[in-house]
């Protein structure tokens, strides 16, 4: 028998509960001061709707498009060679290294009007991307390509050639194949990241409040409302689209989880 | 849900595909998904970085300069470095203790408790600040008998290392536990049967068996730390030269049009950023090596 079980499960206890527990136990504690239909009229408000539909509307789609280029770049990272690769592959991780606020100002520069690719956009197709729900998108997009990417590389690499062998002798075309033998195996990593860029874009503010413009009803996120709310000292107000925002973050926790568990069934690896 | 960031041996595996008809595709199909991917790559990671230093340095050296040793600024990289100096090694102990007494031993709940580790990855910045908010601020539980002892945590440093350790609470943790659950515990047994006492058999076994585990799961946290803007945002009252972080600073800086001073604060954030991922990097090439050697 090891030493050093009561120290260490006592002391993770008492941290776990001391910075993490108590403190959310708050918001659940605070929000019981307004009453339901109070707490219902705050969470619905017309304002905060918009917010709901912007955030998660372009949650979902970063997500989607982070799940296509992701799976994409992790496929050419691993089966194919092309100089420069071990650059790129270092620099995927930089929207886990790179502070939210610098990316926020750094895709503004880039995709406002008098940007690189913002004055090119805005002159060759007339879209205006920094300063509107386009801009929230691009931020979500920058933060959530890493998750895709780094959950399916690990599949891609442990993949046996073998199987793909077998299907060609048995004449599938490159297309079948893929379709039909490696895909299914990729589908519960590809969509475990899709759900981690989900999750991180539906929280996420640093980055998206510098390109988002953050005008009422067009181009606001949820996150945003709180601190507004935070500012003007409508304590309880905040603590409601909070407890809004955390209960959706249980349930993507624990969806995540299932996917995890869904994608080692599927590749063997919790044998 | 950190599973993502977690080490593994950098190694190519090219060759193994790229050698076999099976599993080549034909030459314009893998330039075609090159091309695109690394288009979008170009698009949304390589030009935002370029484009911090090209901003920070389009008024010249001197305005960039002049920007990093103003006071302000000076006292918002003090306040980074203290905030990540105390959230880094408090998280680091913890991550210890949590995985040695998850992997080293069975008790009821342990897959509870991992699921509630990774809770603070899964909240938003901007609720992570608010809860201290709600435990000690002006309106909050302690509240009122904090100011009765002159003791300010919301809108002063205390709050904004408390953000800190939040945000970054899972990441050492999440990085050894599945690292240590498939090392198993023989080892440490052998150790403590040959009569080394828990500290030994800590530092003569187990720690040279996750050390890169160990030093991926740390820089990563430093990175968060130290870049951290929601969350620190929503308790720091953003009170000039006193609760002002470098992100922070950031953002002062370019509300008030000052582009090219905010750029060349970003600019250091951004250096940091590199160096984590060189540093990264290098430890997947040691672990790869420390993978073959045995």
């Amino acid at each position: 028998m090891l030493p050093g079980f009561n120290l260490t499960l006592g002391y993770t206890l008492f941290y776990l509960s001391v910075i993490v527990l108590i403190p959310l136990s708050a918001v659940f504690i605070k929000t019981t001061e307004l009453g339901l239909a109070e707490f219902w009229a705050v969470v619905t408000a017309p304002r905060v709707v918009a917010t709901y539909k912007l955030t998660f509307g372009a949650s979902l789609l970063a997500a989607a498009i982070n799940a296509l280029f992701g799976l994409m770049l992790a496929w050419s990272l691993v089966r194919y060679s092309f100089p420069g690769k071990k650059l790129v592959d270092a620099l995927i991780d930089l929207p886990f290294a790179l502070p939210t606020a610098v990316a926020g100002i750094a895709l503004t520069a880039l995709y406002a009007k008098n940007g690189w690719l913002g004055q090119w956009i805005e002159g060759e197709f007339g879209i205006k991307v920094a300063f509107g729900p386009l801009g929230v998108l691009v931020a979500l997009i920058f933060i959530g390509l890493p998750f895709v990417v780094r959950t399916v590389q690990p599949i891609l690499e442990d993949l046996d050639t073998e199987l793909e062998e077998a299907a060609a002798s048995l004449g599938a075309r490159r297309w079948q194949t893929f379709r039909y033998v490696t895909l299914p195996i990729l589908l519960p990593a590809l969509l475990t990241g899709f759900a981690l860029a989900f999750a991180r874009a539906v929280g996420e503010y640093g980055s998206v409040i510098f390109i988002a413009g953050n005008i009422p009803m067009v181009s606001e996120i949820t996150p945003l409302i709180i601190i507004t709310k935070l500012e003007q000292y409508d304590y309880a107000g905040a603590t409601a689209i909070a407890v809004v925002m955390l209960v959706l973050s249980f349930i993507l926790l624990l969806t995540i989880n299932g996917l995890q568990a869904w994608t080692n069934k599927v590749t063997g690896r919790d044998r | 849900m950190a599973a993502v960031t977690s080490l593994h041996a950098a190694v190519d595996h090219a060759a193994r595909f790229e050698t076999r008809s099976a599993t080549r595709e034909p030459t314009w199909i893998k330039w075609t998904i090159v091309g695109v991917s690394l288009t979008f790559f170009t698009l949304f990671l390589l030009m935002p970085l370029i484009a911090v230093f090209v901003e920070a340095f389009r008024k010249g050296w001197d305005t960039y300069l002049a920007a990093l040793i103003e006071p302000d600024a000076l006292s918002a990289i003090k306040l980074t470095l203290i905030a990540a100096a105390i959230a880094v090694p408090l998280n680091l102990s913890f991550g210890l203790a949590a995985a040695w007494a998850i992997t080293k031993f069975e008790f009821p709940g342990k897959q509870v408790l991992i699921t509630l580790i990774d809770l603070p990855f899964s909240v938003s910045p901007v609720v992570a600040g608010l809860i201290y908010v709600l435990v000690f601020g002006a309106q909050g539980w302690f509240g009122s008998s904090l100011a009765d002892n002159d003791i300010k945590i919301i809108f002063a440093v205390p709050g904004i290392v408390l953000a800190t350790v939040f945000v970054t609470f899972p990441f050492v943790a999440r990085e050894l536990i599945p690292l240590m659950q498939a090392q198993g515990k023989e080892e440490e047994e052998a150790a403590v049967v040959l009569g080394a006492n828990g500290w030994q058999t800590f530092w003569h076994v187990t720690l040279p068996n996750i050390k890169w585990g160990l030093l991926y799961g740390v820089i990563l946290c430093n990175a968060r730390a130290m870049g951290e803007f929601g969350a620190v945002s929503v308790v720091s009252g953003h009170i000039r030269g006193l609760t002002n972080t470098m992100p922070l600073h950031v953002e002062i800086l370019y509300n008030e049009y000052q582009f090219a001073a905010a750029f060349a604060v970003a600019s250091l954030l951004a250096l940091l950023a590199l160096v984590t991922l060189c540093i990264k990097t290098w430890i997947e090439h040691q672990a790869a090596k420390t993978k073959e050697e045995s």
